[in-house]
Parts: C-alpha cells; structure tokens; sequence
C-alpha cells in the first residue's frame, strides 16, 4: 500500500485532480464537521503527453438523466456485451462497432490506467481559433513601437489559418478593415457611447449583405471555414499587410493638455470588439444569411487587449481626464469614494457576460506605471479564463517574454491553449455537487447531481470555460446527501466524472473525461480513516479560493475572521490535546503545515490590501483562482531557498532569521523572483572578489541563485518580476514582507526575549507590528483548546 | 372702378420743366401717357386702340442712354450723388465714399421725415457687396495695418475711423458723425491739423479720405483672442448610386486636383494658405487621412451618423501641394471603392455636421462642397419625408412646401454658422430633394446651392467644373460679421440674404464673395436735418483667405431733403427692385402670395401717386406721369410679379421655385437687373469683325423674327432661339447642317467650326457667360419646338402663359391703381 502522499502525487499526475479528503464520510452532517470542505482542483487540460488520441465518440450511459460516459469503473461483461453505469446502475448495451471486445481486447476506456481519456470527435467540424487585438494607442512612442513589435512577432507564432483582427482605440476606436489594397480602411467609433451588438454590425456593414458567393466558405479538406468578414481574416492571407499596418500605427493623436490624462476609451473598445466577434458569428441573427450562421457552434476566440493606462471616458470609465484626482485607492473604495467604480464595473461584467455565453475569452495585458482599471475590468478574465499581465511597460522583458509565452505550444506543436470548453461534472448518487470556483462561469444547467447549497457559483453541472490552458485549475465542491447515520453505501465507493469539451488549438472538437472513485468512511467510527486522508495542500488552497470568492464581495475583516474560525475548527476536530491545555495540543502529520498556510494566507496580499493598489489585489487575486496547487502555495506562502559556501542550495524557513550576512536567498513569491544577498555577500560582491580568479568558488556562489532564478522565469507565466537586491537595499523590502517576522524590532532587543529564536547566532529583525508565527501558533492553540470558544 | 376720363385718347405730353425737373443732362424727360380703356390684368379682350410698345418706356434705351452719358469715371467725392447703373461701363475713383460696386442705396437724398418716407412709399435700402470684384482700372480697398492699438473708433458708437470723423481740439479729439460723440484720440494716432481744421497727414492716410478700406485687426477681433488660422475647404461627396452613375463621382475626382490648384490667395501672396479635406458619405461618413508623408490614403468609416464626430486629427486637412500624391491616390480609390455601390439611402446632415466637426476640430473657419444627390431618407438626424406636391405653388398653402420641414437643417445651418463653416450644396437630384429644407443650411452659413437636375457627367460636366472651379476661386471672406451703423435718426432695421443674425444688428456669415449681395432696410427712427446728411458705414470683420483677419470699412454718405421731388431725382431704380424682391419673396413664406402680390402693387403705385401728386405739373388726371429715373418702376415690378421666384407656380416644380428664391435671396445687383428683365441678343446679323456684345433688344415677341437668331439669358437660364427662316448659310456656318430643322436640339454647346461666325458667336456666348457667376446651360430652342413655349416663359414685355400681364396690360394697370390713389 502506498502511502497517501503517494497516492495524492499519482492520481495529481494522471487524472489532474487533488482531492481536499480522500476518504470521504458518508453522512452530510459528518461531511461538514470536517470544517474543511469536500472539493478537489481539477486541471481539466492536465499535459499528458501519454493519452492516446480515441478517434471516436464516447459511449454514453443510455439513461436520459444520467448520460455519464463509459470510464474503467464501469461493471463490463463481455459476454452479454453490456455495461453497468457507476453513476445510475443502468445496464447500456455497447454500440455495434464494440462487438469485437473481449477481456483480452479491452476498448482503452475501460483499462484502468485511461481514467482521465480524451476522445477526438472527427465528426465535428474544424474551427481555426479567433484572435482579435485590441490595442490602446494612447501611449508613449517607445512603448507604442515595442508593443508593434511584440504584436508584429506574435503574428509568426499564430496558427497560419487562425483568423486574426485588429481594433486599436485611443480617444476613438477603429476596426481596421484588413487586406485592402491602395487604401486602409478603418471603421470609427465614438468612445463615448455604447453600442449595441446590432449596432455594430449596422455601422460595419457585416452581416447584412446576403451575397451570393457568401456559400458557406470551404476549407481544404470540405471543412466548413467560419465566415471570415473583411475584418476578420486569417493570418496567412494577411499578414504582410497587418505588419505594415501594425507598423503604421500611430500614436492617439489627440492633444492632452497639461494636467490632463488622455481621453482612453477601453470600455468601448472592449465592447466593440465583444460586439464584432459576436456579430462575426453570427450571433446577432437578422436575416437569412446569418441564420445559416447561426447553426455554426460557436468558435473559440481570444479578445487581446493592450492597455497602457486607465479608462477615462465612456462608459467603462474607471477615472476622469484630470489628472489632480488621482485614480481610486483601497481606502476610497472602502470610504465609498470611488465615483466611477460601481459603473465601471457593472459595464465591465455585462461584456464578460457577453463574451463568455459566446465561448470568447479577454485577455487584458495591461502595462502602466500606474493603474488602468483591473479592478473593474477583473471579471472580463475572471469570467472567461482570459490572461490578466500586469506590468510596467511594453518595453519589458516582463511583458515581451509573457506576452510571447501566451503562445507556447506543446510537444505536437500546437498551442497550449483551448477554447470555447464546458466542465460538466456528473456524480454518483451519494454525492452532488455544489460549486466551482475558477476562470469559469455557470452554464446553469440543473440536473439530478446539482446540490441545494452552493459554494462559489454554484446550482449547476456546467461551467463554462471560454479558453483555459494546462495549468488551468478549477475549484469543484462537493456535498454527501445521505443524512446520518448512514451506512456505508453499497460498493464502498464514491464516483466523479468531469467531462471536459472543447475546441482544441488544432480546431478540432475534443472531449477530456476524468472519472474518479474515493472510499467512503464512517467520521464516527473512523474518523483517523478519514484524517489520513486529508491533503493539507489541496485543502489550503481550496480554502484560499474561498476566502478570496469571499473577499470579492465582503468586508476585509469579517473574511480575515471566517479563516480563523475555520482554522480553530478544524484544530480543535483533529488536533490532540487535553482540555484548557494549549501545550498538549498535536496536529497529525498531515496537518501540521497547514495553520502556516492559513496564517502565510491571512498575510498575503490576497486579503490584505495595504500597500496594494486595486488593481494589484485584483490581478494576484486572478492569479490565485486559475492556478494549480503548487503554484497556488507558492503564491501563498513563497519559496525560500538560501546558498551559502557550507553546502548544496537548501530550502529554509521563511523567516526573518533566514536572514544572514553570509548567505544568498532565492524567494519565489510567483510573482516575483527575488535574489537576496547578505551583507558580507553584497560587500564582496562591491569590491568584486567575484573577478578574481582565487575567488571562483564566489563567483558560482553569485551564479547558482541566478541560474536557478532563470529555470523558473523560463517556463512560468506570467513571467515574474525578477529582483536582484541586497540586505538593506530599497528592494529587500518584498522580502522582509512576506518572511515571518519572528525577530522585530519590538522583540529583539527585550531581555531575554520571550520568543525562542532558533538560529541565535543572527537573523535580521523587521520592522513591523504584525505579529509572528511562533504568536499566531500560541493564540491558536490557545483558542483551539478552550473549552470556551 | 372707371376713371370719369376714361376714353380719353391717349397723348403724348411735353414734360413740365421746372426745379423739380430732372438734370439737364437727361435727354429724355418725364414719359407722360394717357391711359386708354384701363386694361385689366388677365382681361381677355384687347382695347380697340393698341397702345404702341415701342411708345413705352424701355429699358434697352435707359441702359444706352445711361452708357452713353455716364460711362467714363465716376468720383465718389460727392455726398448723395447718384452713381451711373450697374449695366454701365464705368471707372470708380474712391474720394471718400465707397464705391457704388460695394454699396448702393436705393435713394441718395433722404427724406427728412417719417411722414414724408411714408407718404413717398420709396423703400430706403442698402445693397452691399462687400467683396463685389473691381475693375482692373479700380484699386482694391487698401489694408491698414494701425499695429498694436487696432483700429480708432469712436467711443460711443464703435464707428471705425473715416472720412467723416471731424477732428477737433487741434487734433486731440475727434467727433463722430455718426452718434454725435467726441473721442479722445489716442496719443499714436495723434495728428496736428493744417489751417482748415484738417489732419496734416491725411494724404498718408487711408482711412481719412477713402469710403472704403480694410483694417488688420488685432486679436481682441478674434475667436478666442487668437489669431485664426487659414481657412480650410473641404469637399463632402455624397457616394451613393445616382452619383456614382451619373458619373459625377468619376468626374469630380479626376477634376481635384486641378480644382484644387484654384484656390484663393491673399493679395500679394505666393500660394494659397488653404487646406483641404475630402468626406465621402452614403449611409456613413468616411473620412480621409491624406498626410503628405503617408504611402497610401487612410480611410476612415463612421457610422454612428446619429452622433457624428471627426475620427482623425492630424492628416485630415492638408496643403493640396504637400499631399498631392496621396489626393491622387484618393482620387483614384474613390470611384473604384463605390463602383459597385447598391447604396441608394443617404444622410445629409450627419455628412454635413461631420465636415462642420472636421472644421472645429482643426479650429479654422471654412467652406464645405457638398455634391448630395438624393432626398436624405437614411435613418439619421435630418431624415427628410417626401412632401413633393407641386400643386400647392401658387396656392395659399404653398409656404407649406416652401418653408423647411422640421428645424434639424436650420440649427445645423446655426452651428455651422457659429463655427464659421459655410456650406455649399452641390445638388444632382433626379427627383424632388426638398431643397426648401436642406438649402436651409447653406442660407444661414452664407453659402449657395447649385442644382444640375438630371446630371450627366457628359452633358454637365464642364459646366458643373466651370461652377466649382468659380465656388472656388473667387474671393471670398470667411468667418464674417456684419455691421451696418448709420448716423442717428435712421436705422437698419431688416436684412435680407444668406447668413444668420442672433441679435437685432450683427448679419453672421459664415463666408461671403464678391458674388453675393446683402440686402438691408433702412427706417428713420427721426427727424432728419437737410444740413446733416445721413452718413453709413458698413463694417465687416472676417478672415482672409491667407487667415489674416481684417476689417472692411465701406462709406457712404447721402444727402437729405425735405422736397419730395429731390427724392424723385435720386433713386437707384435697380437698387429699389434688387430690395423689393427680396422683400417680396421673403413675404412669400410669410404671407399668403395674392396679398404679397397686392401689396407689392399698390406700394408701387403709391411711389408713382405720390410724384404724380406731389412733383408733376397739374394735369389732366388721365395722364400717366412717371419721374424720369423710375419710369421703368412699373415694367419691373411686374418682372418681379411675373418672375419664378414669385409666381412660380404649378409649371415648375418645388425644388426648383425653392432653388430661384434662394438664387434671389444673394443676388446682387448687376445679377438682379438681368434675372428680372432678362438679355435678348439678336445674333443672325451680328458683326463678325467687331468683338463687342452686340446690342441688346426689347425682351418681347414682337421683336422676335423668325428668321433670325437670338440669344436670351438671365443669369440662371442661356436659351439659344433659332427661327425657322434662318440664312442656311448661318445655320451652316454656326451649326454644321444644312437648315434649322437638322440641328440636333439636345446639345449643349455648339460645334467647333473653323470660320469667323462660328468663333464669334461661340465669343459671344462665353462672354455672356463670363458676366454671370453660374456656368448657364446652354438650351436650344428652335421655333416652334416644345420648348420654345419656356423660352417665351422668359419674354417679359409679353403676357404670360398663365394670364400674367403684358407690360402694356401692367401699365395700364398701374394707372389705374395710381388714378384711384389719386382721386
């Protein structure tokens, strides 16, 4: 038997999904008293190179209700050619083409090793993604001719039949008209005002014209092309012209005056290119012509948008054009001071509701000095899967490098990134499902597995997923229904299966299928049973996206007090101690880190926002609900690793007393990367030993962090910030913020100090009131104690 | 109701010579004429005894004898002198008064009381041309530039410095004629006087002894304090179906760059300080970048016509010369971008309000070319509905179609009028277009409509480019406003033409040329003295086409009197008609068209009553006596009677009578002489040696043989009558065919022929065509044809086809109504 660490890794690796228990109670009441909730992060396009491409449709449970697909739990005989459902028990006869099938000529759907399976749906027609630039104009000439750059090299790492447009807005918005000859055209718009889908395409002239050589379009092959329009072409056939039209690009050209911002119209422009893609589709149906359109399934597309600086016009607004109000703080909105916010924000929604019910994903990259609206904007990616990049120029290798990341590709060559997809998530009839939370929206689709009480976005099967890419991780929550006490049920056994459809990079249609089954266990008589098979990883980034679902709509300190409450709870459920007796008190092994999470948690700038500008809070809080678990606890509590001349690279604690004269530190705080050189280091380093050649061994010490610090900046998106400093250094500060303030200056020169310091001999104090681990840790032993709370 | 003399046979009298008498110099006396049986207009049976035509007064002869005694050189130096008539060749010598191509009053001695003006009925009015051209022989008016402290005027009034400022207090001060107020003269204008109380320096300066000058002005004269920029012209090209097929667009585009080419410079300067800019439109409005550094035109597409808005800054406007290739590029693209178009649905005002944003937002005053073809019905602001019913001209309820529908061209005229941008329309309709509501536009920004009704760019063409290339080039002044100030006791008090006023006394014009005429009343608000005169000086502050803003001062002073007969001695009869025109086709949106007619009527025969009464000799009342420079009062009224402007009824139809009293709304003078009692040249036996007009005959059928040939115009209109007995040798020479019946009539100009009749007569239509500011379509008519029942439409000594009086019927008429006055 292998050890559940183990077993954690494995099913991570092959099915994509963490579990937060991997036994599970059999009764609800117990299911909640585990304070904890039952979920699991599920990468629905978890990289597995090893799946063999299944060229053929699923096989499906034939009852109406249920329609889950057969997986390797399924009861198969092959005599009578028939299987059982693990979901609804119905008994399904194969299709003809699996006459064939024998215990010895298994389809690969039912070997084990298949529980996560991917079918291709040939049938289906082959749809080049949609890419559609829009770019703010209202920026520097530098910035401007990077971000040329970083758009004109982009269009060599599209798909060479992926359709691609161009809206670049400034005071105004233009749709460029693309491969005309002799002339560019563009189609204006004012910044000022909303328009319609409808009106959109009136004023563009698409969709309107029934012309007689609009038969459906064919691609090689006698595959049906979605309608290209004079705006939307593919790549091959334009890109010559887009470079020189990307080239052309000017900046806005309307004067600012002094003490003013330029007029920026990111609203509208977000909405005109919502409304173009939907027009393009054939969406908005108005005569003939578009309603053959209509019955094309929607095409995956990308919304691109660049921005340089904040809305300040229109609708989407978030500041006005004088620049001596500056734009909103966490302490205006909290004093509800924020003018432009709420409309802002409604606008902002209502386009991703628009973008996401037509499968279209935003992606913002947003590169100012200060802030341009995230926070507003945030439900734009939220909702679609889109990126979110925040940086501080387009002439960055922070933006460039990330920006060319967005089209990675895999080892077959093809981008990683897919579009247009639904989770649909089906249970055994002891579970239902309650929530997700992630880069997804709810289809609202009821069925029997849908549960009453909802986590997250919850009352649905069906999630919407507009694009989303291998490190995609969706939060999914879970509810038993039995009532208790109940019997363990029948089997011993619950099921899950996620069904993931969607438009591959490739255009093809594929389906992804994860089934998975986890012991049930009664909480009275085995609770240990069910302890041991808590993922304290998993479980801390579960609740992560929790508290921040929450911190979205509730107040900062009703939030911060649901985590303790939570943290408590679950200390006093499976923690060992004597009553009143905070000294007793053990965790199990598998608990032990997490009261570090939560409490690494509460002093993130996930949920606290001093410091933080909205916009910041806004795209780390992005960033925390799409990625997988072990980049989520990086980002929760950072990585530390410290190089000295004593030995290899080690990981340390992180604390202030990691902090030493002689040691480098390497901190990975996901978005940033942080090398950190003690004071003797950084002295030697200024009177450069590292050039002599008796003092080589200091050069690699030099080396070795950057080297490491470069392995990571090469395969992470975004790219991080990359920070070189030393002790005392201005930039020391992003250090000294996220390590446990165990030394600070209110203890470190009290007599005798009350708290133990484990490395004596140094350490560097930081100066702040926050209260350290080793405090946080006596308070909740204390508390999980007490008889009282 | 019948005169007891009437019956008496009708006798040529002897004028009574006397001090109320004309000036010697005249040959021609009073024209006295018995009446017969009073005639009636539209009375069927003719009088037993036909009075002679040839017995009335003519105009042909007038205008002779005017040339004959007054050509030469006038000097202005005289207050209240009558200048020669327009239709005489004359040199101007300004010695302080204003050239009478600028200003004319339709009296030069004023009554001194209200009680005389109203009994005299004599309409005192203005007709300034302030940019009217000059003769080569003339000189421009000079430009002052007084430097920092900007042009002197009095305090009180604001009236700028002229001639008939009186200094006083050894130069320290001055007094103004106008408001009767004393200013201090400031210290940098400080002059001594000689002996007779005169600036020494006088000689030196202009604005002391000429009437008419231009200041520079400084920037308080200025929009927003600053200095303007130069004013920009911008083509709008309506793209749609009707003018892609007509082939107007192809045309056009070819034609830019030599219209372009064209533009206005300021005196002096090397090139034109112009920009230009194109908008094409259908159902949207596009814009071009037309940057001279740009490889290829920009377009730009904006179709929001419900919220119009410029899309580009930069590049919109251009010098025509730096940007030359990429305008030729564009005019290349466009007729190969929309040779397919299906677009038949247009907007106008979204267009229009596009090239008025485009001006604002380059912050320069301008013009717009606008070439609409079709009613606007595309779902935009300004949307028109077809109320095309021409059975209503001529009704009582024709205002209904003559007046704009609803008020979106109105408030986009006063916008553009308020951003100095004037419009132009260039209208190429196949059916109606309501121009009573879109001519609304270019009448409150001081522009002009052109109609070519059934264009065809083969048959058209050359005379819509003649028509641009004119719009174009002429001089012009942009941004304007307009002030008339008289000395006190009259006023102005109404306006008539093409611009738009937001108070009681500025005339706003978004532009003006030397092709336009405004129209002003004068009303005494006093008693005038006979030793003061009455003094006038118009003032217009505009832009130069180079962007200079200047001021144009035009002078006049005129003379009062408390005789009626010197009122009668000093008339501007064509100053008076071009005034009651105006006047009368105003009133016609106002008032019901028979009463207006009336009015006009008795007005008239209450100014000749009051001189039969007050300033002829006693005679017997069944004499028809008429002063001397008004004789031909009664021929002209009924012109304007008769005139399409007027009386346009059901024949014509609603565009049409709109587009004549907007044509009669700008006319100035010379224009209104000629429309009203149109040219009849004979041409069949014209001196092919000589290389002058031939002159002019009687514009009556009676004077039409049939076999000869005539040319008729009227500045509007250019008719070509050809009678069936014509020389064959003539029409061989002229037409290339054997005989009148096988010219081909459809043609618009005639063959190029190489013999001496063919070079002169061709001469001759294009010199006529010279004098008019319209390219006039040449129509053939030949006798007897269809068409020759428009032709005689134009004969005004004739009876109207519609029963309109015969001047013989009109005269009568008039005696009648003056007899009636009278007893």
């Amino acid at each position: 038997m292998t050890t559940y660490e183990e077993f954690i890794q494995q099913n991570e690796e092959r099915d994509g999904v963490r579990f937060t228990w991997n036994v599970w109670p059999s009764s609800r009441i117990e299911t909640t008293r585990l304070v904890v909730p039952l979920g699991c992060l599920y990468q629905p396009l978890k990289e597995r190179p090893d799946l063999p491409p299944i060229q053929y449709d699923p096989v499906l449970c034939s009852r109406n209700t249920c329609r889950a697909i057969l997986n390797p739990l399924c009861q198969v005989d092959y005599r009578a050619k028939l299987w059982v459902c693990n979901f609804c028990l119905q008994r399904n006869p194969f299709p003809p083409q699996y006459a064939a099938i024998s215990e010895q000529h298994q389809p690969a759907e039912v070997i084990p090793m298949f529980s996560t399976i991917e079918y291709i749906i040939t049938r289906a027609q082959c749809l080049p993604p949609i890419f559609l630039l829009v770019v703010d104009t209202c920026i520097d000439d530098e910035e401007l001719s990077a971000l040329k750059d970083s758009l004109q090299m982009s269009l060599s790492l599209l798909p060479p039949d992926a359709l691609i447009g161009l809206v670049t807005f400034g005071k105004i918005i233009q749709v460029h008209e693309l491969g005309c000859e002799g002339i560019s055209k563009s189609y204006a718009f004012r910044g000022t005002k909303d328009y319609t889908a409808k009106q959109i395409q009136d004023m563009l002239g698409i969709g309107k014209f029934s012309a007689p050589q609009q038969q459906q379009p064919r691609g090689p092959g006698g595959q049906v092309l979605p309608p290209a329009n004079r705006f939307l072409q593919p790549v091959h056939k334009c890109d010559m012209s887009l470079t020189d039209l990307l080239g052309e690009l000017q900046r806005d050209p309307w004067p600012v005056a002094q003490g003013k911002r330029s007029l920026r119209s990111t609203g509208v422009a977000l909405s005109i290119a919502v409304g173009l893609l939907e027009v393009s589709l054939g969406l908005a149906p108005v005569s003939k012509i578009t309603t053959i359109m209509c019955t094309y399934p929607n095409t995956g597309a990308r919304i691109m948008l660049f921005v340089g600086g904040p809305c300040s016009q229109g609708p989407g607004q978030v500041v006005n054009d004088d620049l001596r109000q500056p734009i909103r703080s966490h302490h205006d909105i909290h004093r509800d001071n924020a003018t432009y916010m709420k409309k802002a924000t409604k606008h902002y929604e209502a386009l991703a509701v628009r973008a996401a019910t037509n499968g279209h994903a935003v992606d913002i990259y947003s590169c100012a000095l200060d802030q341009t609206g995230l926070l507003e904007m945030k439900q734009c990616c939220n909702s679609t899967g889109g990126h979110m990049v925040m940086g501080d120029c387009f002439d960055s290798s922070l933006f460039k490098q990330t920006f060319q990341r967005v089209f990675s590709r895999d080892q077959k060559g093809e981008l990683k990134m897919a579009f247009n997809g639904t989770l649909e998530v089906k249970t055994s009839r002891e579970l239902k499902v309650s929530g997700a939370i992630g880069s997804c929206v709810s289809l609202n689709v009821k069925g029997p597995c849908v549960s009453d009480t909802e986590i997250g976005m919850g009352s649905t099967c069906q999630w919407k997923l507009c694009t989303f890419n291998p490190n995609s991780t969706c939060a999914l929550f879970f509810e038993v229904v039995s009532q208790h006490p109940a019997p363990i049920p029948q089997g011993g056994r619950g099921c899950i299966q996620m069904i993931t459809q969607y438009q591959h990079s490739s255009g093809q249609r594929r389906i992804r299928v994860t089934t998975i089954a986890r012991n049930w266990a009664d909480a009275s008589t085995n609770l240990h049973h069910i302890s041991a098979g808590f993922d304290q990883e998993a479980a801390a980034v579960l609740m992560a996206r929790m508290v921040v679902y929450r911190a979205e709509t509730d107040d900062g300190p009703d939030v911060l007090r649901w985590v303790d409450r939570m943290l408590i709870r679950l200390c006093q459920k499976f923690g060992e101690y004597g009553k009143d007796d905070p000294n007793s008190f053990r965790l199990p092994d598998n608990f032990t880190l997490y009261p570090q999470f939560m409490y690494h948690l509460r002093r993130s700038h996930f949920l606290q926002v001093f410091n933080n500008s909205p916009d910041e809070t806004s795209y780390y809080r992005h960033m925390l609900m799409r990625e997988d678990v072990a980049q989520s606890l990086t980002m929760i509590q950072p990585i530390l690793y410290s190089y000295s001349f004593n030995g290899p690279p080690e990981p340390v604690l992180l604390d202030t007393s990691s902090i030493q004269p002689d040691r480098i530190l390497l901190m990975d705080t996901f978005f940033q990367i942080l090398i950190f050189h003690g004071e003797t280091i950084a002295q030697w380093r200024s009177l450069h030993y590292q050039d002599m050649p008796e003092y080589e061994n200091f050069l690699q010490l030099l080396q070795a962090p950057i080297d490491d610090a470069q392995e990571i900046l090469q395969t992470r998106f975004p790219m991080p910030r990359y920070i070189d400093t030393v002790q005392g250094g201005s930039q020391a500060r992003f250090l000294l913020s996220k390590v446990n303030p165990s030394q600070t200056h209110n203890n470190m020169y009290a007599y005798g100090g009350a708290m133990p310091i484990p490395n004596a001999e140094s350490g560097s104090p930081v100066l702040t009131d926050d209260v350290s681990l080793q405090v946080f840790m006596e308070h909740l032993k204390k508390l999980a104690v007490s008889s009282t709370a | 109701m019948y005169h007891p003399n009437a019956g008496v046979p009708p006798q040529m009298q002897q004028p009574p010579m006397g001090p109320q008498g004309p000036a010697a110099s005249y040959p021609s006396p009073h024209q006295h004429m018995g009446p017969q049986q009073p005639p009636h207009p539209g009375m069927q049976s003719q009088p037993a005894r036909r009075l002679d035509p040839d017995h009335m007064p003519s105009p042909v002869q007038v205008m002779e004898d005017d040339q004959r005694n007054r050509s030469g050189i006038f000097y202005t130096n005289q207050k209240g002198m009558v200048p020669p008539l327009v239709t005489t060749n004359f040199i101007t010598r300004d010695e302080g008064n204003a050239s009478p191509r600028y200003i004319r009053s339709s009296m030069y001695n004023i009554p001194a009381t209200i009680d005389m003006m109203k009994q005299v009925a004599v309409p005192f009015g203005l007709v300034v041309s302030p940019l009217a051209r000059t003769l080569d022989e003339e000189y421009l008016p000079p430009i002052i530039n007084m430097g920092e402290i900007g042009p002197v005027r009095c305090n009180r009034c604001k009236a700028y410095m002229c001639p008939f400022m009186q200094f006083i207090d050894g130069g320290r001060r001055f007094h103004c004629l106008f408001c009767k107020a004393t200013t201090e003269v400031p210290p940098e204008y400080f002059q001594h006087l000689d002996h007779t109380g005169l600036r020494v320096d006088r000689f030196e300066r202009p604005e002391l002894i000429l009437g008419a000058f231009e200041f520079v002005a400084t920037e308080d004269y200025c929009r927003n304090n600053t200095f303007p920029k130069p004013p920009a012209l911008i083509f709008l090209i309506d793209v749609s179906y009707n003018n892609i097929k007509s082939g107007l667009v192809h045309l056009l585009c070819s034609q830019i760059k030599e219209i372009v080419k064209l533009l206005p410079k300021d005196e002096g300067a090397e090139k034109s300080n112009m920009r230009v800019g194109f908008i094409t439109y259908n159902n949207t409005v596009h814009f071009y970048n037309i940057k001279g550094c740009l490889a290829q035109p920009q377009m730009m597409v904006v179709g929001d016509v419900q919220g119009m808005f410029v899309p580009l800054l930069e590049g919109f406007l251009c010098d025509p010369t730096e940007s030359e290739a990429v305008i030729d590029s564009l005019m290349e693209q466009i007729p190969t971008m929309f040779a397919d178009t299906r677009e038949t649905e247009t907007v106008l005002a979204p267009a229009i309000q596009a090239g008025l944003e485009a001006l604002q937002a380059s912050e320069c005053a301008g013009k717009l070319l606008v070439f609409h073809s079709s009613l606007p019905i595309a779902e935009a602001p300004g949307k028109l509905k077809n109320r095309d019913d021409r059975k209503l001209l001529g009704t009582e309820k024709e205002k209904t179609v003559l007046a704009p529908q609803g008020n979106v061209y109105s408030s986009l005229g006063q916008e553009c009028v308020a951003a100095g941008c004037s419009v132009d329309l260039f209208v190429f309709n196949n059916s109606y277009i309501d121009l009573a509501t879109i001519g609304q536009v270019s009448r409150l920004s001081g522009g002009e409509i052109y109609k070519y009704t059934y264009f065809q760019a083969d048959l058209d063409g050359e005379r819509l480019i003649a028509d641009i290339k004119h719009d174009v080039s002429r001089p012009v002044a942009f941004d304007a406003i307009m002030r008339v100030r008289t000395s006190t006791g009259v006023r102005a008090t109404d306006f008539y033409g093409h611009f738009f006023m937001s108070n009681t006394t500025d005339m706003e014009l978004a532009s003006i040329d030397c092709d336009k005429a405004l129209t002003i009343e004068i009303k005494h608000d006093d008693k005038l003295t006979e030793e003061d005169g009455v003094y006038i000086q118009v003032a217009l502050l505009y832009t130069s086409c180079g962007g200079q803003r200047r001021i144009r001062i035009l002078n006049l002073s005129l003379k009062t009197c408390t005789q009626m007969s010197d009122l009668y001695r000093c008339c501007d009869l064509d100053t008076i008609i071009n005034f009651i025109a105006k006047q009368t086709v105003f009133r016609l949106l106002e008032s019901s068209p028979k009463s207006v007619k009336e009015n006009l009527v008795n007005r008239c025969a209450q100014m000749l009553a009051c001189y039969r009464k007050n300033c002829a000799s006693p005679t017997s009342a069944g004499q028809l006596i008429l002063p001397e420079c008004m004789k031909l009062l009664p021929l002209y009224v009924n012109c304007v009677l008769k005139s399409d402007a007027v009386s346009g009824g059901s024949d014509m139809n609603i565009d049409d009578r709109s587009f004549i009293m907007q044509a009669v709304t700008i006319m100035d003078i010379p224009s209104s002489v000629v429309f009203f009692y149109p040219r009849l040249i004979p041409l069949h036996d014209i001196d092919v040696d000589s290389d002058e007009l031939p002159p002019s005959i009687r514009c009556t059928s009676d004077k039409i043989r049939d076999d000869g040939v005539y040319l008729l115009e009227n500045g509007i209109h250019l008719f070509l009558w050809i009678g069936l007995n014509v020389d064959m040798e003539w029409i061989q020479n002229v037409f290339g065919v054997q005989s009148a019946a096988q010219i081909v009539i459809d043609r618009t100009s005639l063959p190029v022929l190489d013999n001496a009749l063919s070079v002169r007569i061709k001469l001759v239509i294009d010199s006529v065509r010279k004098e008019r500011h319209r390219c006039m379509r040449l129509t053939l008519v030949r006798q007897c044809d269809k068409l020759e029942m428009v032709f005689k439409h134009f004969l005004m000594e004739d009876r109207g086809m519609d029963g309109t009086a015969s001047y013989v019927d009109f005269l009568c008429h008039m005696h009648k109504e003056i007899r009636n006055l009278l007893s």
